[in-house]
């Protein structure tokens, strides 16, 4: 299908709410944009950006008319294909049952070209191996992608460095490119579904101007990456660094708080938990989002495998950047930043990688 | 199957042929139910379950496999499958180590429990043919290496030498006692060594490594199986190795916190595996590596 200049986000979030999807999309809210759920244009953060540094985020005021205007909030796609907690069976007696997993029909409007990766990469992780998980699949068929473009890349963007961004380039049901003067969105699909919701709302043809005009958005917005990282050999030299005197000295400043892997889009460890109900003798067990940063999480008889800050430190880091490659076959790490900004003493993952030996 | 186990991960991923999947549920996260056919004490903090399931069938198992065993309630912890149940269903030794493996212990026969499973990576037993075999354990790691064994003494013929060496913390500590004995009557040089000894004790006292100069194996013709703590892994296998038995040829069990089984919580990497997936028995030429990084 043809590319197309939409006037309005309104009758695209009505379509999509018409046809069954909750919307949900970046809302100011608390003083930071997350993620929640919209029923109108109108909720968008329209005249919000943000500044974004190591152990940094805060919103500020635009002069113009963006809606878009700020880069990766703490919140990616992770919590509705992977929801923070999911109860996975009770028993009762000698009968299991496995309760219906949710699956909630949502419509991401405002998802980034590092998200779409991210989801690409837990795509390998939940259903490329010998156990795919068939809850995953459902949450992940039951999405609706609307990509926005980035136009302003915060202060720990390195999307570039990654080669997962700016610009999305798969992995979307509708891409859209938000461009002023007049306030306007470049729009194209990606897949059917988001040709035929496309097909179904007001629309002009782009012109050769708005198509020149969303190729200097992403083209500028590649130029102004906050931070970047030397990919070459990565795999093998972080592989290599693992007596580096480094992470003693991360280890040090690192409070093993979990933050980096909470807010990061493809950490994807989870621990389970158990409990029973004394007055019906049912037990349950519910999975929910673990973080190696734990002590618990190597325990192995009584005693941690990385009982250092530094051992830790190092298994994350390694693991996004070396052998993530060897498990699935990509890099863990898309490059959106949110490790740097939402680490609470401000450790930049790309300047430890850059002290590596 | 043995060409299998050793290729990486990506190509092992088909369903290996002979392994039927009947029994597998629909979401991997959800137990089969079990019942506790039979029960032995074989220390105080030991015992020996036998399970089968309450409804179906089983899926058959290879020697060195582990289940999830769930204790009802309490939690679910990986466990090495040490013989088939004669009804057919699983036998496991436990130790209670732990609030899972202590309920574990405590059930009952009659009780129910959950198994997910089997998993991960077996013992190369068709490797080890026409050749001198050594099975060294290390206290309860003599429990994965049962079904070995049983194996080994199954098609006796096959195999050149086949000693068993067995290192446990007492006299009284050490499992299978009856079963070592049997061993010994069907060509299989069973040794142990103690760390304390009792006051009747006449065995060797010391480190299982120190049985080696009591076997008789040729290295450049050995194959070799070690399971027990880690350390005692390897220096077994350090010592074999330096005796001349190929790297390739010592495969180890290893032990690492799991939440799964199947590759999706993460708890079990060590480097670039997931123990869960790649393992437990891995040839020590790839753990060897991985293994001497401290907390890898």
């Amino acid at each position: 299908m043809e590319t197309v200049v939409i006037r309005s986000l309104e009758p695209l979030i009505a379509e999509l709410r018409a046809r069954g999807f909750t919307v949900v999309a970046p809302k100011a809210r608390d003083r930071v944009i997350r993620m929640d759920e919209i029923a109108s244009e109108s909720e968008l953060p329209r005249g919000h950006g943000d500044e974004q540094a190591p152990g940094r985020y805060r919103l500020r005021e635009r002069d113009d008319e963006m809606l878009f205007g700020f880069a990766a909030s703490p919140d990616s796609a992770k919590r509705y294909t992977q929801p923070p907690s999911r109860t996975l069976f009770r028993m009762r007696g000698e009968n299991i049952e496995e309760p219906e997993a949710e699956v909630p029909r949502v419509a991401l409007l405002g998802i980034r070209a590092c998200d779409l990766a991210a989801l690409a990469v837990q795509d390998r992780v939940f259903l490329g191996g010998r156990h795919p998980d068939p809850d995953y699949r459902k949450r992940r068929e039951a999405l609706f992608l609307v990509a926005v473009n980035c136009a302003v890349p915060g202060g720990t963007c390195f999307c570039v460095s990654m080669g997962t961004g700016p610009k999305a380039t798969a992995g979307y049901d509708l891409a859209l490119t938000e461009l002023a003067g007049p306030h306007r969105f470049v729009a194209d699909a990606g897949s059917a579904r988001g040709a035929e919701i496309l097909r179904a709302l007001p629309r002009v043809p782009a012109a050769e101007a708005d198509l020149d005009a969303a190729e200097r958005v992403s083209r500028t917005a590649a130029e102004h990456m906050g931070r970047q990282v030397d990919t070459e050999g990565i795999k093998e030299r972080v592989a290599g660094a693992h007596d580096s005197p480094r992470w003693q000295q991360v280890a040090s400043r690192c409070l093993t708080c979990a933050n980096c892997t909470m807010v990061c889009p493809t950490c994807f460890c989870t621990t389970v938990e158990d409990s029973t109900d004394l007055t019906e003798g049912a037990a349950e067990r519910i999975e929910r989002w673990d973080s190696c940063f734990t002590l618990g999480f190597s325990e192995v008889g009584g005693s941690p495998v990385r009982g250092s800050g530094a051992g830790r430190y190092r298994q994350w880091l390694t693991h996004k950047f070396s052998t993530w490659f060897d498990q699935f076959g990509t890099s863990g790490c898309v490059g959106c930043g949110r490790c740097i900004t939402w680490c609470p003493v401000g450790i930049d993952v790309t300047e430890e990688l850059a002290n590596l030996p | 199957m043995t060409a299998e186990a050793r290729q990486p991960r990506a190509e092992r991923d088909e369903p290996r042929p002979g392994l039927s999947r009947a029994c597998t549920p629909v979401r991997p996260m959800t137990p089969e139910l079990y019942r506790v056919r039979s029960r032995r004490a074989d220390r105080v903090d030991t015992v020996t379950l036998q399970l089968v399931p309450v409804r179906g069938g089983c899926p058959p198992y290879l020697p060195g496999q582990f289940t999830m065993l769930y204790a009802p309630g309490v939690g679910e912890v990986p466990m090495s499958i040490s013989g088939r149940a004669s009804s057919g269903g699983y036998v496991h030794t436990i130790r209670a180590v732990g609030a899972v493996s202590g309920a574990l212990c405590g059930k009952r026969p009659g009780d129910v429990v959950g198994v997910r499973g089997p998993y991960g990576t077996w013992w190369d037993i068709p490797a080890a043919a026409e050749m001198d075999v050594v099975v060294a354990a290390g206290g309860l790691g003599l429990a994965p290496l049962r079904p070995l064994v049983r194996e080994l003494v199954r098609h006796r013929s096959r195999y050149g030498r086949i000693s068993v060496i067995a290192g446990t913390r007492t006299p009284a500590t050490l499992v299978y006692g009856p079963e070592l004995a049997r061993w010994r009557g069907n060509g299989v040089d069973v040794q142990v060594t103690v760390d304390h000894p009792d006051h009747v004790w006449k065995g060797p006292v010391g480190l299982v490594t120190r049985l080696l100069d009591r076997i008789v194996f040729e290295p450049r013709r050995t194959f070799a199986f070690v399971c027990g703590p880690e350390a005692m892994m390897r220096a077994t296998a350090d010592d074999l190795v330096g005796r001349g038995v190929a790297a390739r040829r010592v495969e180890l069990s290893l032990e690492r916190n799991m939440k799964c089984g199947i590759g999706w919580c993460g708890h079990c990497q060590l480097g670039p595996l997931f123990v869960c997936l790649d393992g437990p028995v891995l040839s020590y030429e790839r753990a060897a590596r991985l293994l001497a990084v401290k907390e890898l």
